[in-house]
Protein backbone atom coordinates (compact mmCIF):
# COMPACT_ATOMS: atom_id res chain seq x y z
CA UNK A 1 0.00 0.00 0.00
CA UNK A 2 1.75 3.10 -1.40
CA UNK A 3 0.48 6.25 0.94
CA UNK A 4 1.62 9.55 1.22
CA UNK A 5 1.62 11.31 4.05
CA UNK A 6 1.31 14.71 6.00
CA UNK A 7 2.42 16.26 9.32
CA UNK A 8 2.22 20.46 10.05
CA UNK A 9 0.51 20.08 13.12
CA UNK A 10 3.59 21.90 14.72
CA UNK A 11 6.97 23.61 13.89
CA UNK A 12 7.60 20.83 11.86
CA UNK A 13 6.34 20.38 8.18
CA UNK A 14 7.10 16.82 7.27
CA UNK A 15 6.20 14.71 3.83
CA UNK A 16 6.77 11.11 3.52
CA UNK A 17 5.55 8.25 0.78
CA UNK A 18 5.69 5.01 1.81
CA UNK A 19 5.36 1.49 0.44
CA UNK A 20 4.43 -1.00 2.97
CA UNK A 21 7.74 -1.47 4.67
CA UNK A 22 9.99 0.88 2.43
CA UNK A 23 10.28 4.73 3.07
CA UNK A 24 10.46 5.91 -0.16
CA UNK A 25 10.89 9.38 0.75
CA UNK A 26 10.49 11.20 3.66
CA UNK A 27 11.34 15.37 3.66
CA UNK A 28 10.73 16.97 7.18
CA UNK A 29 11.83 20.48 8.09
CA UNK A 30 11.62 22.50 11.18
CA UNK A 31 12.13 26.27 9.97
CA UNK A 32 10.74 29.51 9.94
CA UNK A 33 9.14 29.28 6.54
CA UNK A 34 5.46 28.94 7.01
CA UNK A 35 3.58 25.53 6.39
CA UNK A 36 2.26 27.22 3.21
CA UNK A 37 5.10 28.21 1.61
CA UNK A 38 7.04 25.01 2.11
CA UNK A 39 4.43 21.82 2.27
CA UNK A 40 3.43 21.58 -1.64
CA UNK A 41 7.08 22.66 -3.02
CA UNK A 42 8.54 19.81 -0.92
CA UNK A 43 5.82 16.94 -1.87
CA UNK A 44 6.91 18.28 -5.56
CA UNK A 45 10.47 17.72 -4.80
CA UNK A 46 9.68 14.48 -3.57
CA UNK A 47 7.85 13.81 -6.64
CA UNK A 48 10.56 14.64 -8.95
CA UNK A 49 13.31 12.89 -6.92
CA UNK A 50 11.69 9.75 -6.80
CA UNK A 51 9.81 10.03 -10.25
CA UNK A 52 6.81 9.42 -8.60
CA UNK A 53 3.45 8.87 -10.25
CA UNK A 54 0.84 10.39 -7.87
CA UNK A 55 -1.67 8.41 -9.43
CA UNK A 56 -0.26 5.18 -7.57
CA UNK A 57 -1.24 6.60 -4.37
CA UNK A 58 -3.47 4.68 -2.77
CA UNK A 59 -4.38 6.68 0.07
CA UNK A 60 -3.09 10.03 1.78
CA UNK A 61 -2.70 9.91 5.57
CA UNK A 62 -2.42 13.05 7.83
CA UNK A 63 -1.90 14.49 11.28
CA UNK A 64 -5.65 15.78 11.76
CA UNK A 65 -4.75 17.25 15.47
CA UNK A 66 -4.57 18.75 17.90
CA UNK A 67 -1.78 21.26 17.40
CA UNK A 68 -1.55 24.48 15.52
CA UNK A 69 -5.16 25.35 14.28
CA UNK A 70 -3.52 26.97 11.12
CA UNK A 71 -0.69 24.26 10.62
CA UNK A 72 -3.63 22.09 11.14
CA UNK A 73 -5.33 23.71 8.37
CA UNK A 74 -3.09 23.94 6.05
CA UNK A 75 -1.77 19.79 6.18
CA UNK A 76 -5.87 19.10 5.99
CA UNK A 77 -6.50 21.32 3.19
CA UNK A 78 -3.43 19.96 1.18
CA UNK A 79 -4.49 16.27 1.88
CA UNK A 80 -8.39 17.41 0.56
CA UNK A 81 -7.21 19.08 -2.35
CA UNK A 82 -4.93 15.99 -2.90
CA UNK A 83 -8.01 13.89 -1.84
CA UNK A 84 -10.20 15.60 -4.42
CA UNK A 85 -7.94 15.33 -7.72
CA UNK A 86 -6.43 11.76 -7.31
CA UNK A 87 -9.94 10.52 -6.10
CA UNK A 88 -8.21 8.39 -2.86
CA UNK A 89 -9.47 8.38 0.51
CA UNK A 90 -8.10 10.45 3.34
CA UNK A 91 -6.71 8.47 6.95
CA UNK A 92 -6.37 10.74 9.32
CA UNK A 93 -3.95 10.02 11.94
CA UNK A 94 -4.01 11.79 15.60
CA UNK A 95 -1.04 13.92 16.02
CA UNK A 96 -0.15 12.63 19.23
CA UNK A 97 -0.28 8.56 18.37
CA UNK A 98 1.73 9.81 15.43
CA UNK A 99 4.00 11.05 17.66
CA UNK A 100 4.17 8.14 19.96
CA UNK A 101 4.82 6.41 16.99
CA UNK A 102 8.79 7.89 16.54
CA UNK A 103 9.90 5.18 20.00
CA UNK A 104 8.63 2.41 18.21
CA UNK A 105 8.74 -1.00 20.38
CA UNK A 106 10.24 0.78 23.44
CA UNK A 107 9.30 -1.13 26.70
CA UNK A 108 9.27 2.43 28.53
CA UNK A 109 5.85 4.45 28.37
CA UNK A 110 5.58 7.04 25.48
CA UNK A 111 4.58 10.38 26.12
CA UNK A 112 4.69 13.13 23.95
CA UNK A 113 4.19 16.89 24.84
CA UNK A 114 2.80 19.44 22.46
CA UNK A 115 2.72 22.88 24.22
CA UNK A 116 -0.62 23.74 23.75
CA UNK A 117 -0.33 27.74 25.58
CA UNK A 118 -2.89 28.30 27.78
CA UNK A 119 -1.01 26.32 30.37
CA UNK A 120 -1.90 23.21 28.58
CA UNK A 121 0.09 20.42 26.78
CA UNK A 122 -1.34 18.02 24.00
CA UNK A 123 -0.35 14.67 25.40
CA UNK A 124 -0.84 11.00 25.53
CA UNK A 125 0.18 8.29 27.13
CA UNK A 126 1.24 5.17 25.24
CA UNK A 127 2.97 1.85 25.14
CA UNK A 128 3.56 -0.66 22.43
CA UNK A 129 2.92 -4.54 23.08
CA UNK A 130 4.13 -7.69 21.25
CA UNK A 131 1.39 -8.81 18.91
CA UNK A 132 2.50 -12.39 20.19
CA UNK A 133 4.87 -14.19 21.75
CA UNK A 134 6.94 -15.41 18.96
CA UNK A 135 10.41 -14.65 18.08
CA UNK A 136 9.74 -12.77 14.88
CA UNK A 137 6.62 -10.54 15.97
CA UNK A 138 6.30 -7.24 15.85
CA UNK A 139 4.46 -4.39 18.04
CA UNK A 140 1.23 -2.88 18.37
CA UNK A 141 0.84 0.81 19.42
CA UNK A 142 -1.61 0.53 22.70
CA UNK A 143 -3.27 3.83 23.96
CA UNK A 144 -3.35 4.15 28.14
CA UNK A 145 -4.11 7.83 27.88
CA UNK A 146 -6.14 8.97 24.67
CA UNK A 147 -4.86 12.22 23.12
CA UNK A 148 -5.92 15.36 24.94
CA UNK A 149 -5.01 19.13 26.08
CA UNK A 150 -4.92 19.49 29.80
CA UNK A 151 -2.44 20.86 32.33
CA UNK A 152 1.12 19.61 32.07
CA UNK A 153 0.28 18.23 35.94
CA UNK A 154 -2.03 16.51 35.24
CA UNK A 155 -0.27 13.95 32.49
CA UNK A 156 2.39 13.67 35.00
CA UNK A 157 0.91 12.78 38.07
CA UNK A 158 -1.41 10.20 35.76
CA UNK A 159 2.77 8.75 35.02
CA UNK A 160 3.61 8.75 38.31
CA UNK A 161 0.86 6.45 39.32
CA UNK A 162 1.66 4.47 36.23
CA UNK A 163 4.99 4.03 38.03
CA UNK A 164 7.07 3.05 34.97
CA UNK A 165 10.24 4.68 32.99
CA UNK A 166 8.91 7.00 30.64
CA UNK A 167 9.96 8.75 27.38
CA UNK A 168 9.00 12.15 26.92
CA UNK A 169 9.26 14.13 22.95
CA UNK A 170 7.73 16.64 21.33
CA UNK A 171 8.35 20.22 21.09
CA UNK A 172 6.76 20.54 24.42
CA UNK A 173 9.77 18.92 26.09
CA UNK A 174 11.85 22.54 26.33
CA UNK A 175 8.51 24.31 27.38
CA UNK A 176 7.80 21.66 30.56
CA UNK A 177 11.72 20.62 31.57
CA UNK A 178 11.67 22.02 34.48
CA UNK A 179 8.01 21.20 36.06
CA UNK A 180 9.29 17.47 34.85
CA UNK A 181 12.15 17.74 36.47
CA UNK A 182 10.00 18.92 39.43
CA UNK A 183 7.46 16.89 39.84
CA UNK A 184 8.41 13.31 38.33
CA UNK A 185 8.83 10.75 41.08
CA UNK A 186 9.54 7.74 38.25
CA UNK A 187 12.76 7.36 35.93
CA UNK A 188 12.70 9.59 32.42
CA UNK A 189 14.28 10.62 29.75
CA UNK A 190 13.44 12.74 26.57
CA UNK A 191 13.88 11.55 22.97
CA UNK A 192 16.64 12.52 21.17
CA UNK A 193 16.74 15.14 18.16
CA UNK A 194 16.19 12.01 15.45
CA UNK A 195 13.04 10.85 16.74
CA UNK A 196 12.25 14.40 19.31
CA UNK A 197 9.20 15.68 16.88
CA UNK A 198 6.70 15.13 14.26
CA UNK A 199 7.46 12.75 11.46
CA UNK A 200 5.25 12.07 8.30
CA UNK A 201 6.99 8.79 7.93
CA UNK A 202 5.64 8.29 11.18
CA UNK A 203 2.12 8.76 10.28
CA UNK A 204 2.27 6.97 7.42
CA UNK A 205 2.88 3.84 9.74
CA UNK A 206 0.21 4.12 12.37
CA UNK A 207 -1.93 4.94 8.95
CA UNK A 208 -1.28 2.27 7.63
CA UNK A 209 -2.69 0.17 10.85
CA UNK A 210 -5.35 2.49 11.70
CA UNK A 211 -6.28 1.61 7.23
CA UNK A 212 -6.65 -2.22 8.32
CA UNK A 213 -8.89 -1.25 10.79
CA UNK A 214 -11.09 0.29 8.43
CA UNK A 215 -10.27 3.85 9.85
CA UNK A 216 -10.06 6.51 6.62
CA UNK A 217 -12.53 9.02 5.15
CA UNK A 218 -13.85 10.48 1.88
CA UNK A 219 -11.40 13.88 0.94
CA UNK A 220 -14.40 15.94 1.37
CA UNK A 221 -15.46 14.83 5.05
CA UNK A 222 -12.45 15.25 6.55
CA UNK A 223 -11.96 17.77 8.25
CA UNK A 224 -9.12 18.70 11.38
CA UNK A 225 -9.66 17.81 14.92
CA UNK A 226 -8.78 20.55 17.07
CA UNK A 227 -9.52 18.92 20.42
CA UNK A 228 -10.73 22.40 21.46
CA UNK A 229 -13.10 25.18 20.88
CA UNK A 230 -12.42 28.67 19.04
CA UNK A 231 -11.78 31.06 21.72
CA UNK A 232 -14.83 33.07 20.50
CA UNK A 233 -17.45 30.38 21.11
CA UNK A 234 -15.36 29.42 24.70
CA UNK A 235 -16.87 32.73 26.01
CA UNK A 236 -19.99 32.81 24.54
CA UNK A 237 -20.31 29.09 26.17
CA UNK A 238 -18.58 30.80 29.39
CA UNK A 239 -21.29 34.02 29.10
CA UNK A 240 -24.45 31.72 28.38
CA UNK A 241 -23.58 29.57 31.45
CA UNK B 1 -8.95 21.69 -30.34
CA UNK B 2 -11.23 24.56 -28.94
CA UNK B 3 -9.62 27.51 -27.94
CA UNK B 4 -11.81 27.64 -24.98
CA UNK B 5 -10.20 28.74 -21.20
CA UNK B 6 -11.80 26.86 -18.74
CA UNK B 7 -11.38 28.05 -15.16
CA UNK B 8 -12.31 26.43 -11.94
CA UNK B 9 -12.09 29.27 -9.17
CA UNK B 10 -11.87 29.17 -5.63
CA UNK B 11 -12.76 31.96 -2.74
CA UNK B 12 -12.31 31.42 0.68
CA UNK B 13 -11.45 35.00 1.74
CA UNK B 14 -13.60 35.77 4.71
CA UNK B 15 -17.06 33.75 5.13
CA UNK B 16 -17.83 32.47 2.32
CA UNK B 17 -17.00 29.69 0.87
CA UNK B 18 -17.10 29.46 -3.12
CA UNK B 19 -16.21 27.87 -6.25
CA UNK B 20 -17.09 28.52 -9.54
CA UNK B 21 -16.13 27.24 -12.94
CA UNK B 22 -15.68 30.35 -15.63
CA UNK B 23 -15.03 30.16 -19.58
CA UNK B 24 -12.75 33.01 -21.56
CA UNK B 25 -13.80 35.08 -18.30
CA UNK B 26 -17.07 35.83 -18.97
CA UNK B 27 -19.17 33.01 -19.26
CA UNK B 28 -20.18 31.56 -15.67
CA UNK B 29 -20.84 27.63 -15.99
CA UNK B 30 -21.71 27.87 -12.14
CA UNK B 31 -21.21 29.48 -9.40
CA UNK B 32 -21.89 27.81 -6.22
CA UNK B 33 -21.53 29.75 -2.48
CA UNK B 34 -21.56 28.76 0.91
CA UNK B 35 -22.36 31.38 3.11
CA UNK B 36 -21.40 31.22 6.88
CA UNK B 37 -23.57 34.48 7.84
CA UNK B 38 -25.87 32.54 9.98
CA UNK B 39 -23.42 31.24 12.15
CA UNK B 40 -21.42 34.36 12.26
CA UNK B 41 -24.62 36.46 12.98
CA UNK B 42 -24.45 34.55 16.80
CA UNK B 43 -21.63 37.27 17.08
CA UNK B 44 -22.40 40.07 15.86
CA UNK B 45 -19.43 40.11 12.90
CA UNK B 46 -17.11 37.30 11.47
CA UNK B 47 -15.22 35.54 13.46
CA UNK B 48 -11.50 34.64 12.01
CA UNK B 49 -11.21 30.94 13.68
CA UNK B 50 -14.74 30.02 12.76
CA UNK B 51 -14.66 31.31 9.78
CA UNK B 52 -11.88 28.98 9.03
CA UNK B 53 -12.96 26.10 10.53
CA UNK B 54 -16.23 26.00 8.17
CA UNK B 55 -14.22 26.82 5.15
CA UNK B 56 -12.26 23.68 5.34
CA UNK B 57 -15.50 21.57 6.52
CA UNK B 58 -17.13 22.96 3.02
CA UNK B 59 -14.09 23.65 0.49
CA UNK B 60 -14.44 19.77 -1.32
CA UNK B 61 -18.27 20.08 -1.54
CA UNK B 62 -18.30 23.40 -2.58
CA UNK B 63 -15.75 22.50 -5.49
CA UNK B 64 -17.35 19.79 -6.76
CA UNK B 65 -20.23 20.72 -7.00
CA UNK B 66 -18.99 23.57 -8.66
CA UNK B 67 -17.42 21.07 -11.24
CA UNK B 68 -21.04 19.27 -11.56
CA UNK B 69 -23.13 21.77 -12.23
CA UNK B 70 -21.20 22.86 -14.98
CA UNK B 71 -21.25 19.43 -16.07
CA UNK B 72 -17.22 19.33 -16.58
CA UNK B 73 -14.39 17.34 -15.04
CA UNK B 74 -11.12 18.49 -12.78
CA UNK B 75 -9.61 17.70 -16.05
CA UNK B 76 -11.43 19.96 -18.10
CA UNK B 77 -9.74 22.96 -16.80
CA UNK B 78 -7.20 25.21 -18.34
CA UNK B 79 -6.78 26.72 -15.00
CA UNK B 80 -6.94 26.73 -11.01
CA UNK B 81 -7.83 30.33 -9.86
CA UNK B 82 -7.79 31.25 -6.24
CA UNK B 83 -8.07 34.48 -3.80
CA UNK B 84 -4.96 34.53 -1.97
CA UNK B 85 -5.07 38.10 -0.69
CA UNK B 86 -6.09 40.33 0.87
CA UNK B 87 -8.60 38.70 3.47
CA UNK B 88 -8.09 36.68 6.81
CA UNK B 89 -4.58 34.90 6.80
CA UNK B 90 -6.42 31.66 8.11
CA UNK B 91 -9.53 31.64 5.71
CA UNK B 92 -7.58 32.35 2.96
CA UNK B 93 -4.93 29.46 3.88
CA UNK B 94 -7.74 27.10 3.28
CA UNK B 95 -8.49 27.95 -0.40
CA UNK B 96 -5.09 28.26 -1.09
CA UNK B 97 -3.96 25.05 0.25
CA UNK B 98 -6.52 23.09 -1.55
CA UNK B 99 -6.31 25.22 -4.70
CA UNK B 100 -2.29 24.26 -4.17
CA UNK B 101 -2.63 20.64 -3.85
CA UNK B 102 -5.33 20.07 -6.68
CA UNK B 103 -2.44 22.27 -9.13
CA UNK B 104 0.00 19.75 -8.10
CA UNK B 105 -1.36 16.32 -8.20
CA UNK B 106 -3.68 16.97 -12.02
CA UNK B 107 -0.39 19.45 -13.42
CA UNK B 108 -3.52 22.30 -14.02
CA UNK B 109 -1.54 26.02 -13.84
CA UNK B 110 -2.18 27.48 -10.84
CA UNK B 111 -3.02 31.26 -10.47
CA UNK B 112 -3.18 33.22 -7.31
CA UNK B 113 -6.00 36.19 -7.50
CA UNK B 114 -6.35 39.65 -5.86
CA UNK B 115 -9.96 39.00 -4.26
CA UNK B 116 -10.47 43.19 -5.25
CA UNK B 117 -9.36 42.30 -8.37
CA UNK B 118 -11.99 39.14 -8.30
CA UNK B 119 -14.78 41.99 -7.61
CA UNK B 120 -13.36 44.43 -9.99
CA UNK B 121 -14.05 41.63 -12.80
CA UNK B 122 -17.41 40.50 -11.64
CA UNK B 123 -18.71 43.47 -13.79
CA UNK B 124 -17.14 41.92 -17.08
CA UNK B 125 -19.14 38.93 -16.66
CA UNK B 126 -22.80 40.36 -16.99
CA UNK B 127 -22.12 43.52 -19.38
CA UNK B 128 -20.38 41.67 -22.22
CA UNK B 129 -19.13 45.39 -24.06
CA UNK B 130 -17.55 46.48 -20.59
CA UNK B 131 -13.65 46.94 -21.18
CA UNK B 132 -11.07 49.13 -19.55
CA UNK B 133 -10.19 51.37 -19.47
CA UNK B 134 -13.15 52.76 -16.77
CA UNK B 135 -13.95 53.37 -13.27
CA UNK B 136 -14.66 51.30 -10.74
CA UNK B 137 -15.79 51.80 -7.07
CA UNK B 138 -14.81 48.73 -4.92
CA UNK B 139 -17.45 48.82 -1.55
CA UNK B 140 -17.72 45.90 0.89
CA UNK B 141 -17.40 45.29 4.35
CA UNK B 142 -13.46 45.12 4.04
CA UNK B 143 -12.72 47.50 1.13
CA UNK B 144 -13.93 50.79 0.06
CA UNK B 145 -11.37 51.46 -2.93
CA UNK B 146 -11.46 54.13 -5.94
CA UNK B 147 -9.79 52.25 -8.97
CA UNK B 148 -8.84 53.36 -12.56
CA UNK B 149 -8.98 50.23 -14.15
CA UNK B 150 -6.17 51.35 -16.97
CA UNK B 151 -6.40 48.00 -18.49
CA UNK B 152 -6.94 43.86 -17.41
CA UNK B 153 -5.19 43.54 -14.69
CA UNK B 154 -3.61 47.27 -14.52
CA UNK B 155 -5.02 49.43 -11.81
CA UNK B 156 -4.33 52.82 -10.25
CA UNK B 157 -5.78 52.74 -6.98
CA UNK B 158 -7.22 56.96 -6.70
CA UNK B 159 -8.49 56.34 -2.81
CA UNK B 160 -9.40 54.11 0.06
CA UNK B 161 -10.43 54.52 3.27
CA UNK B 162 -8.61 55.57 5.81
CA UNK B 163 -10.36 54.33 8.98
CA UNK B 164 -13.44 51.93 8.75
CA UNK B 165 -14.51 50.19 5.37
CA UNK B 166 -18.28 51.74 3.80
CA UNK B 167 -19.72 47.77 4.77
CA UNK B 168 -18.15 48.36 8.55
CA UNK B 169 -19.90 51.48 8.69
CA UNK B 170 -22.63 50.03 7.67
CA UNK B 171 -22.16 47.25 10.24
CA UNK B 172 -21.09 49.23 13.64
CA UNK B 173 -24.11 51.76 12.90
CA UNK B 174 -26.65 48.72 12.75
CA UNK B 175 -25.69 47.68 15.61
CA UNK B 176 -25.92 50.80 17.51
CA UNK B 177 -29.30 51.00 16.44
CA UNK B 178 -30.67 47.90 17.60
CA UNK B 179 -30.70 46.42 13.78
CA UNK B 180 -27.90 43.32 14.35
CA UNK B 181 -25.94 42.02 11.74
CA UNK B 182 -25.17 42.07 9.32
CA UNK B 183 -25.45 46.10 9.03
CA UNK B 184 -26.01 46.29 4.91
CA UNK B 185 -28.99 45.10 3.95
CA UNK B 186 -30.57 45.52 7.22
CA UNK B 187 -29.80 49.21 6.79
CA UNK B 188 -31.04 49.48 2.77
CA UNK B 189 -34.69 47.58 4.28
CA UNK B 190 -35.72 50.12 7.06
CA UNK B 191 -34.26 53.29 5.30
CA UNK B 192 -37.19 52.86 3.02
CA UNK B 193 -39.70 54.09 5.51
CA UNK B 194 -37.16 56.42 6.85
CA UNK B 195 -36.26 60.46 5.77
CA UNK B 196 -32.80 60.99 4.72
CA UNK B 197 -33.15 64.63 5.01
CA UNK B 198 -34.36 63.81 8.79
CA UNK B 199 -30.80 64.59 10.39
CA UNK B 200 -27.89 66.24 8.80
CA UNK B 201 -24.66 63.78 9.19
CA UNK B 202 -21.27 64.91 8.19
CA UNK B 203 -19.97 64.35 4.93
CA UNK B 204 -16.04 63.82 5.66
CA UNK B 205 -12.86 65.17 3.56
CA UNK B 206 -10.05 63.86 4.01
CA UNK B 207 -7.31 66.73 3.68
CA UNK B 208 -4.66 65.21 1.87
CA UNK B 209 -6.16 63.21 -0.84
CA UNK B 210 -9.46 63.99 -2.10
CA UNK B 211 -10.62 60.16 -3.50
CA UNK B 212 -9.87 58.97 -0.06
CA UNK B 213 -12.60 58.18 2.29
CA UNK B 214 -13.52 58.25 6.07
CA UNK B 215 -16.07 56.71 7.80
CA UNK B 216 -15.45 56.78 11.24
CA UNK B 217 -16.52 60.44 11.67
CA UNK B 218 -20.01 59.47 10.69
CA UNK B 219 -20.10 56.98 12.41
CA UNK B 220 -19.07 58.46 15.67
CA UNK B 221 -21.83 61.18 14.44
CA UNK B 222 -24.70 58.60 14.75
CA UNK B 223 -23.63 57.57 17.91
CA UNK B 224 -23.35 60.95 19.41
CA UNK B 225 -26.79 61.40 17.84
CA UNK B 226 -28.19 58.42 19.28
CA UNK B 227 -26.61 59.67 22.87
CA UNK B 228 -27.76 62.65 22.67
CA UNK B 229 -31.19 62.01 21.71
CA UNK B 230 -31.36 59.68 25.01
CA UNK B 231 -29.82 61.83 27.08
CA UNK B 232 -32.98 64.02 26.33
CA UNK B 233 -35.70 62.14 26.34
CA UNK B 234 -36.35 62.24 22.78
CA UNK B 235 -37.82 59.64 20.24
CA UNK B 236 -35.24 58.23 17.89
CA UNK B 237 -36.80 56.96 15.23
CA UNK B 238 -34.65 54.51 13.27
CA UNK B 239 -35.42 54.22 10.17
CA UNK B 240 -34.60 57.85 10.18
CA UNK B 241 -31.66 57.64 11.51
CA UNK B 242 -30.51 54.80 9.30
CA UNK B 243 -32.11 56.59 5.68
CA UNK B 244 -29.82 59.68 7.04
CA UNK B 245 -26.99 57.93 8.07
CA UNK B 246 -27.23 56.20 4.53
CA UNK B 247 -27.75 58.91 2.65
CA UNK B 248 -24.65 60.66 4.40
CA UNK B 249 -22.37 57.60 3.32
CA UNK B 250 -24.12 57.04 -0.71
CA UNK B 251 -23.46 60.87 -0.81
CA UNK B 252 -19.60 60.74 -0.37
CA UNK B 253 -18.97 57.55 -2.48
CA UNK B 254 -21.15 59.78 -5.24
CA UNK B 255 -19.19 62.80 -5.09
CA UNK B 256 -15.74 61.29 -5.09
CA UNK B 257 -16.70 58.34 -7.35
CA UNK B 258 -17.77 60.77 -10.19
CA UNK B 259 -15.39 63.55 -9.59
CA UNK B 260 -12.87 61.17 -10.24
CA UNK B 261 -14.83 59.95 -13.82
CA UNK B 262 -14.71 63.24 -14.61
CA UNK B 263 -11.69 64.04 -13.98
CA UNK B 264 -10.17 60.71 -16.31
CA UNK B 265 -12.82 61.69 -18.85
CA UNK B 266 -13.34 57.87 -19.12
CA UNK B 267 -17.27 57.96 -19.11
CA UNK B 268 -17.40 54.61 -18.19
CA UNK B 269 -17.67 53.73 -14.26
CA UNK B 270 -18.45 50.75 -12.20
CA UNK B 271 -19.08 49.56 -8.75
CA UNK B 272 -18.46 46.27 -7.24
CA UNK B 273 -18.53 44.48 -3.94
CA UNK B 274 -20.95 43.87 -1.24
CA UNK B 275 -22.17 47.24 -0.50
CA UNK B 276 -22.76 47.90 -4.32
CA UNK B 277 -26.07 45.61 -3.85
CA UNK B 278 -27.45 48.42 -1.75
CA UNK B 279 -30.54 49.65 -3.57
CA UNK B 280 -30.30 53.62 -2.57
CA UNK B 281 -26.72 53.44 -3.63
CA UNK B 282 -27.49 52.02 -6.86
CA UNK B 283 -30.34 54.40 -7.81
CA UNK B 284 -28.22 57.32 -6.37
CA UNK B 285 -25.80 56.51 -9.13
CA UNK B 286 -27.92 55.40 -11.63
CA UNK B 287 -29.37 59.04 -11.77
CA UNK B 288 -26.23 60.79 -11.12
CA UNK B 289 -24.48 58.72 -13.90
CA UNK B 290 -27.53 59.86 -16.53
CA UNK B 291 -27.51 63.52 -15.81
CA UNK B 292 -23.61 63.20 -16.35
CA UNK B 293 -23.98 61.22 -19.61
CA UNK B 294 -22.22 58.15 -18.03
CA UNK B 295 -22.63 54.86 -18.61
CA UNK B 296 -22.95 52.88 -15.58
CA UNK B 297 -22.27 49.03 -14.58
CA UNK B 298 -23.05 47.09 -11.66
CA UNK B 299 -22.84 43.41 -11.04
CA UNK B 300 -26.11 41.14 -9.78
CA UNK B 301 -26.46 41.29 -6.19
CA UNK B 302 -25.21 37.54 -6.15
CA UNK B 303 -21.89 38.69 -8.00
CA UNK B 304 -21.52 41.76 -6.11
CA UNK B 305 -21.12 39.47 -2.58
CA UNK B 306 -17.87 37.33 -2.61
CA UNK B 307 -18.03 34.60 -4.71
CA UNK B 308 -15.46 32.32 -6.89
CA UNK B 309 -17.00 33.84 -10.28
CA UNK B 310 -15.78 36.74 -10.40
CA UNK B 311 -12.04 35.13 -9.47
CA UNK B 312 -12.37 33.07 -12.60
CA UNK B 313 -13.14 36.49 -13.98
CA UNK B 314 -10.23 37.90 -13.24
CA UNK B 315 -8.08 34.75 -13.35
CA UNK B 316 -8.43 34.65 -17.09
CA UNK B 317 -7.27 37.96 -17.89
CA UNK B 318 -3.78 36.88 -15.64
CA UNK B 319 -4.05 33.26 -17.59
CA UNK B 320 -3.76 34.67 -20.93
CA UNK B 321 -1.20 37.09 -19.92
CA UNK B 322 0.89 34.73 -18.90
CA UNK B 323 0.49 34.79 -14.99
CA UNK B 324 0.95 31.12 -13.38
CA UNK B 325 1.79 31.21 -9.63
CA UNK B 326 4.00 28.43 -7.83
CA UNK B 327 3.48 25.59 -5.38
CA UNK B 328 4.75 28.21 -2.92
CA UNK B 329 1.86 30.73 -3.05
CA UNK B 330 0.77 31.84 0.18
CA UNK B 331 -2.11 33.89 1.74
CA UNK B 332 -0.83 37.94 1.94
CA UNK B 333 -3.71 39.17 3.91
CA UNK B 334 -3.10 42.56 3.09
CA UNK B 335 -2.36 42.57 -0.52
CA UNK B 336 -1.83 45.92 -2.48
CA UNK B 337 -4.12 45.75 -5.66
CA UNK B 338 -1.55 45.74 -8.47
CA UNK B 339 0.83 44.18 -6.74
CA UNK B 340 2.38 40.46 -7.16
Amino acid sequence: MRILSIDSSGLVASVAVTDDDILIAEYTICYKKTHSQTLVPMMDEIRRMTELDLESIDAIAVAKGPGSFTGLRIGSATAKGLGLALDKPIIPVPTVDGLAYRCYGTDKLVCPLMDARRSQVYTGIYEFLRKDAGAGTSYRLHTIREQCAVPIEEVLGALNELGREVIFLGDGVPVFEGRIAELMKVPYSFAPAHMRLQSAAAVAVRARALYEEGVFETAAAHQPEYLRLSQAERERMEAAR
Amino acid sequence: MSEDVTILAIESSCDETAAAVVRNGREVLSNVIFSQIDLHTLYGGVVPEIASRKHIEKINQVIEEALKKADRKLTDMDAIAVTYGPGLVGALLVGVSAAKAISFASGIPLIGVHHIEGHISANYIENKDLEPPFICLVISGGHTHLVVVKDYGQYEVLGRTRDDAAGEAFDKVARAIGLGYPGGPKIDKVSKEGNPEAIRFPRAKVAENEYDFSFSGLKSAVLNYLNAAKMKGEEIVTADVAASFQKAVVDVLVEHALDAVEKYGLKKFAIAGGVASNSTLRATFEQACRERDIAFYHPSPILCTDNAAMIGAAGYYEYIAGARSGLDLNAVPNLKLGER
